[in-house]
């Protein structure tokens, strides 16, 4: 299973992770990331690895 | 092993790459992207730097805490001839030439002006103002330039409202910005806006702290994180930062899509013209502050490094076929916005200008077409930025 994590001293609140896995990250009213699920599954766990590959601040963690 | 120091510069390839009659971004990034380590070039200042080229390594050094983005620091590259970048403490409230921890502040104090919900709610004001700009140049009758007209005129007054410019001055603001990106300008006709801004954004930044509205400088001045001249400086770089190189992308887009219409309203579009023209190639200049090893080369303290987002881009590690224009590629992980911790702030605002930009333009205008032969067209080989200096368009 994939289990996410998000660190939010480093995000920058680019929202990359928003707009790649809408379902799985979202940003709270500073901008910064908030994590909706922390073990995606099937199509949902891919978009979160894309997001975490994505992420200019390198903020997300995935862990199989 | 030894590293040249700047500008000890015999063996540098010489850095003016783009060109008339040649594409860009030109063929010798991939040359250079096959080369073992880094080049090392000469900037048209004199300055010598490491070209990146590697989608790897550039977003390596733009995450990399030993490198540096403030030019206050020895070595760091002047891009032209004429000039350097500014520092915060020219400028201050100038955010990009700023590192961890001193950048922090800044880019805390914007992000919730530029969430991806704040971004969205902005599409009703984006679409007005397409609207409007595309009735007053189908006002003036079946031709006109589609940068002076529409491409530079759309960022400047979408950017102006963000701000909070009250609608009766956004003329005057988008008049101004206008000559400072504009080739036909004289230096002390871009010195002269330039300060007319700066002096109207401090009286707008003064009003807005007694009377806020629902603007990005009332926001910002109220919660009090920056001083007035820091805002001010902060209002000057969104407005640099995000008029012309928007422009650019909407103009360069414009001809794409005219040339192959079969985009026109696909999705994927955006992402793909982000990505395929990088007109930000030459933006994200860094220097060392202390020695660190970026492609199996051992870079000194001092010296200059030139992250090329178009090589990156185009690097076929990463984008197969990556002179081709696919929108159906997948053009995530581009690096068209920079990467890490000075990653464009305004990304999505400018994905939204753009889509807004095409929507509204090739369904208004039908029959728009270029005026021109393309070889024709004055693309900008000069500049940092790449992009057209005029398009001109009939319908």
């Amino acid at each position: 299973m994939t289990r996410i994590s998000v660190d939010t001293g480093k995000c920058i609140g680019a929202a990359q992770c928003v707009l790649t896995a809408p379902t799985v990250f979202d940003q709270n009213d500073d901008g910064f990331v908030e994590l909706l699920q922390q073990a995606p599954d099937g199509a949902e766990s891919r978009s979160a690895r894309m997001a975490a590959s994505v992420c200019p601040a390198q903020a997300i963690t995935v862990r199989e | 092993m030894t590293s040249p120091e700047a500008g000890a510069g015999a063996d540098a390839v010489p850095f003016v790459l783009r060109r008339p009659g040649v594409p860009f971004p030109p063929p010798e990034y991939d040359e250079f992207r096959g080369r073992p380590g880094l080049v090392k070039a000469a900037l048209p200042s004199g300055d010598t730097v490491w070209l990146v080229t590697r989608h790897e390594e550039v977003r390596q050094v733009l995450t990399e805490p030993r490198i540096s983005s403030n030019p206050a620091h020895r070595g760091f590259p002047a891009p032209s001839r004429t000039g350097g970048v500014p520092t915060a403490e020219e400028v201050p409230g100038w955010f990009v030439a700023l590192d961890p921890p001193d950048h922090t502040k800044f880019r805390k104090a914007l992000i919730p002006e530029f969430t991806v919900r704040r971004i969205r709610s902005l599409r009703p004001a984006v679409e007005e103002i397409v609207d409007d700009t595309i009735d007053r140049m189908l006002a003036r009758g079946d031709s006109a330039d589609l940068v002076e007209d529409f491409a530079l005129s759309v960022p400047s007054l979408v950017i102006s409202s963000l701000l909070g410019v009250p609608k009766v001055d956004r003329g005057f603001f988008e008049a101004k910005t206008k000559v400072l990106v504009t080739i036909g300008s004289t230096d002390e006709e871009r010195d002269d806006a330039s300060q007319q801004l700066l002096r109207y954004l401090d009286r707008l930044i003064a009003i807005k702290t007694k009377r806020p509205g629902d603007d990005l400088i009332s926001k910002l001045a109220g919660d009090g994180s920056l001083s007035p001249q820091e805002l001010s400086g902060v209002a000057m770089l969104l407005l640099i930062a995000g008029h012309e190189t928007t422009a650019n992308n909407i103009a360069l887009g414009a001809v794409t899509l005219l040339e192959d219409p079969q985009w026109i309203g696909d999705e994927r579009t955006v992402e793909e013209l982000l990505r395929y023209y990088s007109v930000a190639d030459l933006v994200a200049l860094r220097v060392v502050v202390e020695d660190v090893e970026i492609g199996g080369r051992l870079l000194r303290a001092g010296e200059g490094v030139v992250p090329l987002v178009a090589g990156a881009n185009h690097d076929p590690a990463v984008f197969a076929r990556p002179h081709e224009f696919d929108p159906s590629r997948s053009a995530h992980g581009h690096v068209a916005f920079g990467y890490g911790i000075h990653q464009c702030l305004g990304q999505n605002l400018v994905r939204l200008e753009m889509d807004v930009a095409y929507r509204k333009l090739f369904s208004r205008v039908p029959t728009l077409r270029i005026a021109v032969p393309l070889e024709e067209l004055p693309f900008k080989y000069d500049g940092v930025l790449f992009g057209l200096h005029a398009l001109p368009v009939r319908w």
